[in-house]
């Protein structure tokens, strides 16, 4: 009884947020009304006694899928309102392919039939009276340990060749320091200048960092435009501006 | 459900201690002198590959790991190759420069050490599931061998086109794997035998699977008609790399494919023969045709590898144990003449600056007598020439083809290698008889090592051709007796 209740409440939650996920203006609300259904989803299978799934669910998608989501919503400048102006346009062919998977599925489904005696089978098998995590840990960490740990060398792998492949260890890489970041005060890195009309900041000194910060390690022209501000002046001069 | 102690985790020895000096050495090159950091790095590399060479001969023999992997007669066998064909391709990359200069990244040695792993799991795989992981693990590495040269255009081609195209073949094998567990409902070999002999007519799905497992293998071997990548990654990647790529995982993919096809799906041989035989006949002679106009000596090594992989699955076609004996003589010579005939390309540098013309090597026997007489060695014996390797190595797969009946498959194989013939011997010709260009720089002497001594071996083939042939059939015997 109590966990019927506790099903209604999470299928409703959980149908809310995924309509307020494609419903709602703004993307990061989208991407936190997705991460609720998540959590919603994970209980359904704590119901169904999957708890590893459960688990699994929030720390892959919650912990990892959709906060990379966010970043990528945070960090690129996508105008979200542009990419679904043609929404209402092609509303009406959204929706017969939406018709059409309906159907497909349900050409699928009605042809299965369960067996009587396994209708009011357990969803989850009982393999030799372990849990969930317990059969799983037996199959992935002594059964199939050999191929679990070549998979760890795969991602070793993989992690050597993305170093090997893009560090370039250049004179003038620029190394994070971290006692350097320490000493570092709003004066030496922040510098305001009133830049009047019609006149950029390279007659202020220049699109550089302010002097004395990182500059004096980092090579010239590894920064920015490599643009000496007398030639970029002469330029403009010449040109009668 | 196997209980722990089928773990039997001692046959996997060498692979495990493989993995954990893989691992100490990528770690130490990290802390070590710049200057000193290339060559220590080989030199450890080689001495873990010499390590789990004595482990290979050591570990016992058995099934283990709840049934995906196996350590027999004819994994020892294949191991030991693939080790000896990584072995030195390693020691052609100690006096390997990107310029005139500048070392290779330590990371490559390393690499082709989890490379080898890879190839090792593949080997000894009796599961689809560790068929993949090992497959996937040799060619990821590969994938970076290839595009290691950054500074180099042709190496991110290589190493671009070897990913994007790899990766869709084991895409299709990964479906041809799903495919297969979902007909059958297992994925270890000796489940697949009995799961096929229960069943009156083989559903068209397993076939289908099949059919996709073995074009994911092709592609690894190079196979016609999943050739397209040789010849553009075995120029574009540095020449170490290629040797390597040349050798190692090609005797990986043959282990899989004669496992998977002679083992597991041995009882429908007279369905995939067909194919097989097809493809087989299809590298012959596009390996033989292709080679002619070619200039750039890498590129005419990987049409002839293409060749190379053609005879060689002549054996798994002819489906019976002096087949498999003969491919596994085949691969042996193979691997010899291929990381000779690499270690004479390696030293070909004028200036400081690899060359690859074969115009380049004009007047050789001149200017290097020694060099020119071992790539002149190893070019006779890719041709097929008797006493040395190359010809024995013919000349059991054709007999064994022979004896199963496929005549017009030996025909084939008897008109391509004489097609073939012609470019092994005009790089012969170049060297003998054209007047000579600017000499090469002197040869280091790892490459006058590798180049040295496989040129003895293979001229001295026959002396130790009958101990060969008595492993070589205990392997085939433990795969298909």
């Amino acid at each position: 009884m109590i966990a019927q209740l506790f099903f209604y409440i999470f299928v409703g939650i959980l149908l809310f947020s995924a309509a307020m996920v494609i419903t709602v203006r703004n993307p990061v609300h989208s991407i936190l009304f997705l991460i609720l259904g998540f959590f919603n989803a994970a209980g359904l299978f704590l119901i169904a006694g999957a708890e590893f799934l459960a688990m699994l669910l929030i720390i892959v998608y919650v912990g990892a899928i959709a906060v990379l989501f966010l970043f990528v919503v945070m960090m690129l400048d996508i105008d979200f309102s542009s990419l679904r102006e043609g929404a209402q346009k092609h509303a009406a062919l959204g929706l017969c392919l939406g018709l059409v998977l309906l159907l497909e599925l349900w050409m699928a489904l009605s042809h299965w039939k369960v067996l009587p005696t396994d209708s009011n089978a357990s969803l989850t098998t009982n393999v030799q009276h372990l849990t969930n995590t317990e059969a799983l840990g037996t199959l992935v960490y002594t059964h199939y340990v050999l191929l679990f740990q070549a998979c760890g060398i795969v991602l070793l792998v993989a992690m050597m060749g993305a170093i090997t492949l893009t560090l370039r260890d250049h004179s003038t890489s620029r190394r994070q320091n971290v006692a350097r970041q320490h000493v570092r005060k709003a004066a030496d890195t922040l510098e305001l200048t009133t830049v009047q009309l019609g006149e950029s900041v390279i007659e202020h000194g220049g699109v550089l960092r302010p002097k004395g910060s990182y500059n004096e390690i980092a090579a010239p022209g590894s920064y920015g435009l490599d643009i000496k501000e007398s030639e970029y002046l002469q330029n403009k001069e010449e040109k009668g501006e | 459900m196997a209980v722990p102690s089928l773990l039997n985790w001692a046959v996997a020895l060498p692979e495990i201690a493989l993995a954990c000096m893989g691992s100490v050495i990528l770690v130490l090159g990290v802390f070590l002198q710049r200057g000193k950091r290339f060559s220590s790095v080989v030199l450890l590399s080689v001495a873990a590959l010499i390590f789990t060479a004595f482990l290979v001969l050591l570990a016992p023999s058995g099934v283990g790991y709840s049934g995906t992997f196996v350590n027999d007669t004819f994994a020892r066998f294949m191991n030991l190759l693939v080790i000896v064909g990584a072995g030195c391709a390693i020691i052609l990359s100690v006096s390997y420069r990107v310029d005139k200069n500048t070392p290779l990244p330590f990371e490559i040695p390393v690499l082709m050490l989890f490379s080898t792993l890879g190839a090792m799991l593949m080997v000894s795989s009796i599961n689809l599931m560790a068929l993949f992981v090992g497959l996937e693990l040799s060619s990821l590495s590969i994938y970076i061998l290839c595009a290691a040269g950054r500074e180099n255009l042709l190496s991110s081609e290589a190493g671009l086109k070897y990913f994007i195209l790899g990766s869709f073949a084991s895409g299709l094998l990964l479906y041809g794997v799903s495919l297969v567990y979902g007909y059958t409902g297992t994925m270890e070999y000796s489940g697949l035998i009995s799961a096929i002999r229960t069943v009156d007519t083989v559903p068209m799905g397993l076939v289908v699977g099949i059919v996709f497992i073995l074009v994911g293998l092709c592609f690894k071997l190079s196979i016609v008609p999943f050739h397209m990548w040789t010849p553009d990654v075995y120029q574009g990647s540095l020449t170490p790399v290629t040797a390597y790529m040349s050798v190692a995982p090609k005797f990986a993919a043959f282990a899989l494919l004669l496992r998977v096809m002679l083992e597991s799906f041995g009882t429908m041989a007279p369905r995939w023969a067909l194919l097989l035989e097809a493809v087989s006949m299809l590298s012959m002679v596009y390996g033989a045709l292709a080679a002619i106009p070619q200039s750039n000596i890498k590129r005419l090594m990987a049409y002839s590898s293409i060749g190379h992989m053609g005879y060689a699955m002549m054996g798994l076609v002819a489906d019976s144990v002096w087949g498999v004996q003969a491919t596994l003589i085949y691969l042996v010579a193979y691997l010899f003449m291929n990381s000779g005939a690499f270690a004479c390309i390696s030293a070909m540098r004028k200036k400081g600056y690899e060359v690859f013309d074969i115009a380049d090597l004009a007047g050789l026997s001149k200017t290097d007598p020694g060099m020119a007489a071992a790539l002149a060695i190893f070019m006779f014996s890719m041709a097929g020439v008797p006493p040395l390797a190359g010809f024995f190595g013919k000349f059991v797969v054709f007999a064994a083809a022979w004896q199963s009946g496929f005549y017009g498959l030996v025909f084939v194989a008897v008109i391509s290698s004489v097609i073939g013939a012609y470019y092994y011997l005009r790089v012969v010709k170049v060297m003998y008889f054209d007047t000579p260009v600017q000499a090469f720089d002197h040869p280091a002497p790892s490459l006058v090592l590798v180049f040295g001594s496989m040129s003895i071996v293979t001229v001295l083939f026959v002396a130790f051709l009958g101990p060969l042939m008595t492993v070589a059939q205990q392997a085939a015997v433990a795969l298909a007796g």
